[in-house]
């Protein structure tokens, strides 16, 4: 699990990021919702080690983040990055095999899950392929498969950070993607994903936080983050909120 | 993914390669020697005891002349082969060239330097005179190359887009400092220079092998010990990173080698271009991208042009001889227009 007090990030003498404090939970999904710039990009960078925190601190298993090994760390975090650019014909297969790199389980086991791992993606059928051969969301699947090969089977102390994992996928992929994230916490794994689409992270999300201007807004449940007013101080959108008529959830509808 | 060629049967394949350019490259020259006897020739030299009947003029010719030429155009090949795999992999770019990180133009520099500078000093002693140049030309390619590795570091982070502009910056600055010393050059000397900027495996003898052979061994066994990373790398600096990869500590690494393999084969050879260029592209096109593959191939690959481009280089014009980089370039430039324009369509 990943624990983050009194975080804060500056670039160029600017705060981009301060005030966050956050525990993320074993089992658990975390969406991270906000507009453009809000810092969400900027907190994922923290959290996975990249940006430096200029004040506050992040633990990672009650150890200091930057005080693990590089492959003791990747073996218990895995990030998925907004874009990824892989220029060279690798195999579909090889490019989420990569994913095991942190680890010496065999070739056995490592074909094992790289397999599953490209199951809970729906890309068994690319395995064969060439990476340079597909299309912009059957790439991101192959990334996101990667990064769930790399903490497979996603069982407590395993966390994964996912920035917008769904960006570039069809509607059906959306729900396919963010449903093999759910069963992952399942597992156990901590899971947190930056989202832009309000609905999904209603559905799929045990608790969201809100960034506004490189500041919390709101971190609670769906249901109590997800209102009219918030989503109009931090969004400026009008919305009415209703329940989802089968599965309860918050449903978002812009007015 | 289905390449086009197994590993297996590519490894193979480059060994027998290989092989065949081995046993042509010492069979063929000015005195071209049977086949049959050069093979046992070779093997008796090995130490392998065989009838010493007839061989003493092949064996003398093996050992004195075309065996160390044959070293060194293998060791040569293999080392600028690897070193065109690890600026590929650092720079995450297929047409990265050894020369980006300034090595080739500071061995010029260098090379300059010793063979202008010891003609203005008024000569130096006979024995000292390749020595120095070979020193000359490996220094020159290690500072320019620390000074464009330096130009990149910036917050203790290596940015290796900085290091490709302050690379094109101080090649075209040892260029002009090159272009001083040909403008300060007397006729000989200006001959030496061109010659030895157009590369040639001419003259090798065992004392300025070996440098090169401890240097190409050292690398062609470090490198592949990080063939995982380079895979990783080529995802992405940050995402090598999230793989547990020390970034870092690998751009660091791979300067270095290419450095060091490059330096010391311009210093033994002289300048040859493309093979660092084309050989590892060649590779990826028949076997992928995966370094576990790709370096030990490349080294196969490079070893076995380079002979063959000597070869041509030796042959073309009998008795005179051809400088290697011209036959490297000429085989070497239009591949890569040739990959360009595959690029484009």
């Amino acid at each position: 699990m990943l624990r983050v007090e009194a975080l804060q990030i500056r670039r160029d003498r600017k705060t981009v990021l301060e005030g966050v404090t956050l525990d993320l939970l074993p089992g658990e999904v975390l969406g991270v919702l906000g507009p453009n710039g809000a810092g969400k990009s900027t907190l994922l960078g923290a959290l996975s080690g990249e940006l430096q925190a200029d004040q506050g601190a992040v633990w990672l298993d009650q150890k200091a983040l930057g005080a693990w090994s590089g492959a003791q760390r990747a073996q218990r975090l895995a990030v998925l990055p907004q874009v990824s650019t892989l220029d060279f014909a690798f195999g579909v297969q090889d490019v989420v095999g990569m994913g095991r790199l942190p680890h010496q389980t065999g070739k056995a086991r490592d074909d094992e899950i790289i397999k599953a791992a490209l199951q809970a993606a729906d890309i068994g059928h690319l395995s064969a392929r060439s990476y340079l051969a597909l299309s912009g969301g059957e790439r991101q699947r192959v990334h996101l498969a990667r990064v769930l090969a790399q903490v497979w089977p996603g069982e407590a102390g395993q966390t994964l950070l996912l920035d917008e994992p769904t960006s570039m996928l069809d509607p059906l992929h959306q729900h396919t993607i963010l449903q093999a994230v759910r069963s992952f916490a399942d597992q156990g794994a901590a899971v947190l994903v930056i989202l832009h689409d309000l609905n999904l992270a209603a559905r799929y999300c045990d608790r969201i936080l809100l960034l506004a201007q490189g500041r919390p807004h709101a971190l609670g449940t769906p249901v109590q983050v997800l209102q009219p007013e918030a989503l109009k101080a931090v969004f400026g959108l009008e919305v009415l909120v209703q329940p989802h008529p089968e599965r309860g959830h918050p449903l978002i509808i812009a007015r | 993914m289905s390449t086009l060629v197994k590993p297996r049967t590519l490894f193979i394949g480059l060994t027998l390669l290989c092989g065949l350019a081995i046993w042509l490259s010492l069979a063929l020259g000015p005195v071209s020697l049977p086949l049959w006897d050069t093979l046992r020739a070779a093997l008796r030299l090995l130490g392998v005891p065989l009838d010493a009947q007839g061989l003493e003029q092949a064996e003398l010719i093996l050992g004195q002349i075309r065996l160390p030429r044959t070293l060194l155009g293998l060791a040569v090949g293999g080392v600028l082969a690897l070193s065109g795999v690890a600026m590929q992999g650092l720079f995450r770019n297929p047409l990265a060239d050894p020369g980006l990180v300034g090595v080739s133009s500071g061995a010029a520099l260098g090379a300059a330097v010793a063979i202008v500078g010891a003609t203005l000093l008024g000569g130096l002693p006979e024995v000292f005179g390749p020595y120095l140049l070979s020193l000359c030309a490996f220094l020159g390619g290690l500072g320019v190359t620390a000074l464009v590795y330096r130009l990149g570091r910036r917050n203790g982070q290596t940015h290796v887009a900085t290091m490709l502009l302050a690379g094109i910056a101080l090649t075209a600055l040892a260029g002009s400092a090159v272009g001083l010393f040909t403008y300060l050059a007397d006729d000989a000397t200006l001959r030496t220079l061109t010659f030895w900027n157009l590369g040639s495996l001419n003259g090798a003898s065992y004392s300025r092998l070996w440098p090169l052979l401890l240097v190409s061994a050292g690398v062609a066994l470090w490198l592949p010990r990080r063939a995982k990373a380079l895979n990783a790398l080529l995802l992405g600096e940050s995402e090598a990173g999230h793989l547990g990869i020390d970034v870092e500590r690998l751009k660091r690494e791979l300067v270095f080698c290419t450095a060091l393999g490059v330096g010391a084969a311009v210093a033994a050879a002289g300048m040859i271009g493309f093979v660092g260029l084309v050989v590892p592209h060649l590779v990826r096109l028949l076997a992928g991208p995966d370094h576990r593959v790709l370096l030990p191939a490349s080294v196969l690959a490079g070893a076995s042009l380079l002979l063959f481009a000597d070869l041509v280089a030796r042959l073309a014009l009998a008795p005179a001889e051809l400088p290697i980089g011209i036959v490297t370039a000429f085989i070497g430039a239009p591949f890569f227009l040739y990959l360009l324009l595959r690029g484009r369509a």
